[in-house]
């Protein structure tokens, strides 16, 4: 089964879960919506939102969400061991990887979908005046997040502690991605909108996104065979 | 203790001493005043949390290339100590930058990275410590990435401004600070790899015991 | 698509940490042979299992599947390899005929859900064919984890307690389905507490304490005493 089918088919079946029980999306759609209210609950003051706060809240929102997501994708593989079944075929492990990280990036941008608006409202943010820039910006960062988060919550499936380590390691190093998308948004919702600057922090964060997904299927394998000391 | 310690650690404690000296013959700087001398141990503490990041994200990505365990001894020897020396730098900075800028922190380049690495390191030890079986891997990955993330890092936050001085200010040290200096720099690197040395060993014993149990069960 | 007339572990260890799990087995297994691994908790026959399906590599020793190496071709070897988990590996959201086809997908069999079908029809669940698999009883998950493992038609095939929490009609059907196999020409090794029903099914019998070989034995009867007396002697 060439790579493409393999990813295809892994997608079809995570997709076909969720529709089904809609247990990680309801619960993440639901998480993104709670995280953004308590937001607001603690910094808006009288109808006014701290300036320029709607970036910051919208990055954080799709952090804490995506670390949430991703403890319940790999936490649903760890029943049953399924994730021990897909290792056992011979699936190419670059494949496996991509496919759930397009499963978690489905999810993740239905989420954003909820969470753009409500930040918008809550943070009177301008989200939407320049749709074509807030949706590259919003995708290549999450595309960064789940890259380096799908590796490490597939390695910490058998691990102890897994969900408190997985944020330990995600945040560190997903800095540039929250540095970028924060400064990138910020500046898109300024009113005189500097280009320059928005397509510096998209550049920056594409090639994040290249380099690491790259890292990343280099990597897979070895990461995810249990070798003896 | 293995027969290289007491030799080195005699040479480590001289190295100190001499430098304590020279520190505080040094004459004192005219702005900063006696505060300047944390400079002395601030550097080189930065420059072996620098050496120790190297050292940690190189074995890292050779450890998972051919499994080899003195590798991956390496490279936990190293975070453990650029932990150290990492919170000797972010220590021992801002008592100097108080002072002297009169702000404890600032969100500069330099500063920045450096937090970041320091935690990452952090991370590496919890890892270690926690993960329970197949943390050496997870470990090694995370030093790999966070290797490859110092680029980023640097980039990101280069777009503020940066309030730390230069990098040029040390090849241009007159001698009066020069000495004490590099007495200082020699010290903290007799002891870094001291350190590490004495870390791997540890390491090396412990897993030789493990074979011992092993062969127990011939 | 390649394949093998013989599996043979060669001197296969395996340490964890300074546990070791398993010390020196030794064994073989031909076309056609049921082989069982028997022994108390911890004896390390979960351990050979994942040594076998190539999911651990061993500590020393090696294993060989026909000519191939297993740390060569490993790719291939798996596309011959099904394995019935303690764990069943099944999707438990997903129906039972879904599951099957996933899985054939990724062992790339051709018509997939034609094959799933034809699956669910050997093991008696056509009718609970698109019911999700957690509404299905212990037994009939059991029967459809089975299926999902041979759904690639495996030459070897690895069963890891299997018999647990088994009705007796559920486990004669499981032993039937063992002995098909067999006569089909697979080579079925089987991880097992349960003397009673591995009794008569089995042609060749490893008993394994403390990750070592106790004893081997061909076409063995009287599994339980010969159980005791050889566990049982180890353990004074």
């Amino acid at each position: 089964m060439s790579v493409l089918q393999t990813i295809w088919l892994i997608v079809r079946k995570d997709l076909t879960i969720e529709t089904r029980s809609g247990e990680i999306a309801f619960t993440t759609l639901f998480f993104a919506i709670s995280c953004v209210l308590a937001f607001a609950f603690a910094l808006v003051r009288e109808g006014k939102p701290p300036e320029d706060g709607g970036a910051g809240v919208l990055w954080i929102a799709i952090m804490f969400s995506g670390n949430l997501a991703l403890g319940r994708t790999f936490e649903r593989e760890r029943q049953s061991e399924t994730l021990r079944a897909l290792l056992l075929a011979p699936a190419s492990r670059p494949a496996i990887y991509l496919g759930k990280l397009l499963g978690l990036m489905a999810l993740l941008t239905a989420a954003e979908l909820l969470l753009v608006p409500l930040v918008a409202y809550f943070f009177q943010a301008p989200m939407f005046r320049h749709p074509f820039w807030l949706t590259l910006i919003v995708v290549a960062g999450t595309m960064g997040f789940a890259s380096v988060g799908t590796l490490f919550a597939a390695m910490l499936v058998r691990a102890r502690s897994r969900d408190m380590l997985l944020p330990v390691l995600l945040y560190p190093l997903t800095f540039p991605v929250i540095m970028a998308g924060v400064r990138g948004t910020t500046a898109l919702l300024q009113p005189e909108v500097d280009y320059a600057l928005v397509r510096f922090w998209v550049q920056l964060l594409i090639s994040f996104d290249a380099v690491f997904i790259t890292l990343a299927l280099w990597t897979f394998e070895s990461l995810m065979t249990d070798e003896p000391r | 203790m293995p027969s290289w310690f007491t030799r080195t650690a005699v040479a480590c404690a001289a190295l100190f001493i001499a430098a304590l000296v020279f520190v505080a013959l040094a004459p004192y700087e005219k702005d900063m005043g006696l505060v300047q001398k944390i400079f002395y141990f601030h550097t080189p503490s930065a420059w072996m949390f620098l050496t120790a990041g190297v050292v940690c994200g190189i074995s890292s990505a050779r450890y998972l290339a051919n499994h080899s365990p003195k590798l991956d001894r390496l490279a936990w020897a190293s975070a453990e100590l650029l932990v150290l020396f990492g919170a000797i730098a972010l220590v021992t900075g801002p008592l100097w930058a108080r002072k002297t800028w009169g702000v404890w922190w600032q969100w500069d380049v330099r500063l920045t990275s450096s937090l970041l690495g320091w935690m990452i390191g952090v991370a590496y030890l919890l890892v270690r410590r926690y993960a329970g079986p197949g943390s050496d891997k997870l470990a090694a990955g995370l030093a790999l990435f966070g290797m490859a993330n110092v680029p980023f890092i640097y980039i990101s936050v280069n777009y503020w401004r940066t309030i730390h001085p230069p990098t040029s200010v040390v090849p241009k040290l007159p001698l009066s600070f020069g000495v004490p200096f590099y007495l200082s720099v020699t010290a903290f690197t007799l002891l870094f790899v001291m350190l590490l040395r004495l870390r791997v060993h540890l390491e090396e014993q412990r897993a030789r015991v493990d074979s011992l149990y092993l062969s127990l069960d011939e | 698509m390649i394949d093998f007339d013989e599996v043979a572990a060669e001197n296969v260890s395996r340490d964890f940490g300074r546990r070791r799990a398993l010390s020196r087995v030794s064994f073989q297994i031909r076309r056609g042979r049921i082989l069982g691994l028997l022994g108390p908790n911890g004896a390390g026959k979960s351990t050979m299992l994942s040594v076998l399906a190539t999911l651990m590599r061993p500590s020393s020793g090696r294993i060989r599947y026909g000519d191939l190496q297993h740390d060569s071709h490993r790719s291939e070897i798996r596309a011959r390899i099904g394995v019935l988990g303690h764990d069943l590996f099944l999707y438990a959201e997903l129906t039972a005929r879904e599951n099957l086809a996933f899985f054939g997908g990724l062992y790339s069999i051709g018509d997939r859900y034609g094959a799933a079908t034809a699956a669910l029809g050997r093991a008696g669940l056509s009718d609970r064919a698109d019911d999700p698999v957690s509404s299905l009883s212990r037994g009939m998950r059991q029967r459809v984890a089975l299926e999902r493992a041979l759904i690639q038609n495996p030459r070897l095939v690895l069963l890891d307690e299997p018999f647990t929490g088994l009705d007796d009609v559920s486990a004669a059907a499981l032993v039937a389905r063992l002995e098909q196999l067999r006569d089909a020409g697979a080579m079925v090794v089987l991880a097992t507490h349960d003397l009673d029903v591995a009794e008569g099914l089995l042609d060749e019998a490893l008993f394994l304490r403390d990750g070592r070989v106790a004893q081997s034995i061909a076409r063995p009867e009287g599994l339980r005493s010969i159980y005791r007396r050889v566990i049982g002697r180890l353990g004074q």
